[in-house]
């Protein structure tokens, strides 16, 4: 109250100044020179070869360039391959990712789930989340061999970490009240599930899958860059090539899907709704 | 009606029957879709690799067990480029994204023009991942920490500008009208009314970006484009799969502290 | 001072919202504008400071014609006319000073306000108007941790700080309780007579307005139907501007609510519990 009353004194006299955002004044300026010190570091440590940089603006402007031209001809039976193996890879791999994370999402609930299968769930979804898609590909495609179906394994084990993870906080959120309810009915764990906890999550599983579906198909593109199939190992050989017309073509049917899934999908939200 | 009467008895059933209806047909056309698109897939697989998966994948597993840890000095540059790379792509993304998200939000944007630019910008940033900006950018710019810090800049304006753009659409538009009353500027209706309201939003964002960055930033070297993946990529093309193992818990253990500290600073701003 | 001339306001949607409204008001006089929801009270104060767009007509203050002007000189004449709004319209993360201060936005540049620099005389008379309402002590909360009547409170600092002539408030009781509603009504008014300023007061509590006012107009359906001294309002008019209803019960609510309100005058003067 001290401070706020000297505060008051001061501003009656035409002083007054904002309360800092961090009050712990040693806090504040440590992180003041924490962030100086980073910067400074930064600096010093990342080289770059503006020579080579420059160099490159002409192929950076050809680039951008041949989205005016984009050439979908001369490789049309690769792109379209390419394109039609990532849907497939991105549809299956969310529909079985979607399924098998309704379990283990259960399984991470701490308030549904015993100890020994709430750690087991949440180790896998650690995994899961923390390495990047890349790197799981590779891990699948060294044991099933290249091709899609490597690819499909890795976007279904990724997508099991995403959606068990949300799914398993929602169910933790949902309310307490509601399930008692259910339960002090008499119904078996299976009824409980479904009376309980599904109607309060189900909306959301929906928009979230829906999500994950459109996460899958842009990893679909460059998880080819390994061998797990896709349209990433022709958008990786186009640019290689410097034949940025045909990867220009690629990147546009791309973003063109990406599109679509995202009016589609705030279609069907608002419909589940 | 789901409730009808039939000889004086309620019935009940939980749908209409046309929504019943076409609730199974939706439910035939995913399964009928599904089948399809597993069978390309079959297709396109060589089914014999599959029956040594579990010994590849175990001999894959053993040969990791135990890690190399004789080279986790040498990854520590490594790794201090992928979270620069993470870091500083992020706050270029930011400061790009930031301008972006005013433009590209319905109640602030200045023109439907600007608009229509700036939600095109974001979603072709937002479709292309991190990994093919990077291969772009190694071919243009040449390899390195710099084409990976621009890669993750690329990608995350996309992001951090559609989540933020949505953020300025869904403020409280009262205040906006206060300020606006009191004779500001509109410089100043944004920087008082509307920035106080975006705030966790934005903090929240950006720093969830960088939380995704990390883990982006360390496959970039794949391509070329720096950090600890040039030395995962070396060692699988040397099947030196100790370390490899090293690199993996070496890039575990930066995404444990740097989702801790996500979720930390979120928190705190809210 | 204020001078509205055939003022009408069609929106978009083809409702006719103000019809061809003329109204004069002197300086020191509060006005009470009275009518039913959507009888166009919103709409005509809006007009008269261009937050909403008439479609026709004149409003003049001061003799200067405001409806054709863009710009900063709308911005200039907008730091003249303060106003407060139904659900008060803070911003919820500044605190109650930057709350208050950002009444004087229109008389700064814009680097200076963003680093908070105010003038020495503005962060005086913030400190004056605050103890004026009675939460001087509140400088350093945040906008969100008020009540509804604090923060009604610290909306009127915020219009005064403008140093305004003419005072426009939309509403100012509606989401208050009884108690607070007469106390923010009798606040508006005190600190009004004494600066001389014009107001217009849109309220639906026509016995909170024959109390506190000078004059009363009443507008339904985007015309005035009435406009006389609050002693003037008799049944018959009422139902004018309402429609047909019982209205010898809103008197005697009037007299219940005056027998309690006065205990709680010294709040209403500025001690804070």
């Amino acid at each position: 109250m001290n401070a706020t009353a000297s505060r008051i004194e001061l501003a009656k006299k035409g002083h007054w100044k904002p309360l800092p955002f961090i009050s712990d004044q040693r806090l504040r300026w440590g992180l003041n020179i924490a962030v100086l010190v980073y910067l400074l570091l930064v600096y010093f440590s990342v080289e770059v070869n503006w020579g080579r940089v420059a160099e490159g603006m002409e192929r950076g402007l050809n680039f951008i360039a041949s989205f005016a031209s984009p050439d979908f001809i001369s490789r049309t039976d690769e792109i379209f391959l390419g394109i039609r193996e990532s849907l497939t890879m991105t549809f299956t791999s969310t529909v079985i990712g979607v399924i098998l994370s309704v379990p283990i999402g259960l399984g991470a609930a701490r308030n549904i789930a015993p100890l020994p299968v709430y750690l087991f769930c949440r180790t896998l979804i650690a995994l899961s989340r923390t390495f990047q898609e890349i790197i799981i590909a590779i891990f699948f495609v060294a044991m099933v061999g290249f091709g899609p179906l490597a690819g499909v394994i890795t976007l279904a084990f990724a997508t099991i970490g995403f959606m068990a993870k949300l799914l398993a906080e929602d169910i933790e959120d949902s309310r307490a009240d509601q399930m008692e309810a259910v339960r002090s009915t008499g119904a078996s764990w299976l009824q409980w599930i479904n009376y309980a906890v599904q109607p309060q999550v189900m909306p959301r599983l929906i928009g979230l899958s829906l999500y994950r579906l459109d996460i899958n198909f842009r990893e679909s593109a460059v998880i080819g860059i390994v061998g797990a199939g896709g349209i990433g190992a022709t958008l990786n050989t186009s640019i290689n090539r410097y034949d940025y017309d045909t990867s220009a073509a690629i990147l546009l049917i791309i973003i063109a899907v990406v599109l679509a899934s995202e009016y589609f999908s705030g279609y069907v939200r608002k419909w589940v709704q | 009606m789901p409730l009808t009467t039939a000889d004086n008895q309620y019935r009940w059933q939980r749908r209409e029957r046309k929504q019943q209806l076409a609730i199974w047909a939706g439910w035939f056309v995913g399964i009928l879709l599904f089948l399809i698109c597993w069978k390309v897939i079959s297709d396109n697989t060589i089914w014999e690799f599959l029956e040594d998966a579990g010994v590849q994948g175990l001999s894959l597993v053993n040969r990791m067990i135990p890690p190399d840890w004789s080279i986790t000095g040498s990854l520590m540059g490594p790794l201090w480029d992928t979270l620069n790379i993470a870091t500083v792509g992020t706050a270029l993304g930011v400061a790009i994204a930031f301008p972006l998200a005013f433009l590209a939000a319905r109640n602030t944007s200045p023109h439907p023009l600007m608009r229509g630019l700036a939600l095109t910008v974001i979603v072709s940033s937002r479709s292309i991942n991190a990994l093919i900006w990077a291969m772009l950018l190694v071919t243009i710019v040449g390899p390195g920490v710099f084409a990976g810090i621009i890669a993750i800049a690329l990608r995350s304006i996309g992001f951090i500008g559609k989540l933020l753009y949505e953020a300025i659409e869904e403020i409280n538009s009262e205040p906006v009208e206060a300020i606006t009353a009191s004779g500001a500027a509109n410089t100043q209706v944004l920087a008082w009314s509307v920035w106080p309201q975006i705030l966790p939003a934005f903090v929240g964002t950006a720093v969830y970006r960088w939380d995704i960055n990390i883990r982006e930033s360390t496959v970039l070297g794949l391509v070329g484009a720096g950090g600890i993946g040039l030395q995962m990529n070396a060692a699988i093309n040397n099947l030196a799969w100790g370390q490899v193992a090293t690199v993996f818990v070496l890039i575990f253990a930066t995404v444990v502290v740097s989702e801790w500290l996500s979720a930390r600073i979120r928190r705190s701003v809210s | 001072m204020l001078k509205l001339q055939g003022l009408t306001k069609r929106y978009a949607t083809g409702d006719l919202a103000l019809n061809d409204v003329d109204l004069e008001v002197p300086a020191g006089q509060v006005l009470a504008l009275i009518g039913p929801s959507g009888a166009g009270k919103s709409t005509l104060i809006r007009c008269i400071n261009r937050l909403v767009e008439p479609s026709a007509g004149q409003v003049s203050l001061d003799g200067q014609e405001l409806t054709k002007l863009r710009g900063k000189k709308l911005k200039l004449a907008r730091r003249e006319i303060g106003m407060i709004f139904q659900s008060y319209a803070l911003v919820d993360r500044l605190s109650v000073m930057e709350n208050v201060l950002s009444g004087r936005l229109g008389y700064l540049g814009f680097w200076r306000s963003l680093l908070r620099r105010f003038d020495s005389e503005d962060v005086q008379k913030a400190c004056e108007l605050l103890e004026r309402v009675g939460l001087l002590e509140m400088l350093d909360k945040r906008g969100d941790a008020l009540s509804g009547g604090q923060k009604q409170r610290v909306g009127i600092a915020r219009a005064l700080m403008q140093k305004p002539k003419l005072l426009l408030v939309d509403e100012p009781t509606a989401s208050l309780d009884p108690k607070t509603s007469r106390q923010i009504m009798r606040l508006i008014v005190e600190l009004c007579r004494e600066q001389n300023l014009a107001v217009i007061i849109n309220i639906h509590d026509v016995a909170l307005a024959q109390q506190f006012v000078d004059r009363v107009v009443g507008l339904a359906a985007g015309q005035i139907v009435f406009d006389g001294k609050p002693d003037e309002l008799t049944e018959e008019t009422l139902t004018l501007i309402y429609g047909e209803e019982d209205w010898s019960a809103v008197d005697t609510e009037a007299d219940e609510e005056e027998a309690d309100a006065d205990p709680l005058d010294s709040i209403a003067r500025g001690a804070h519990p």
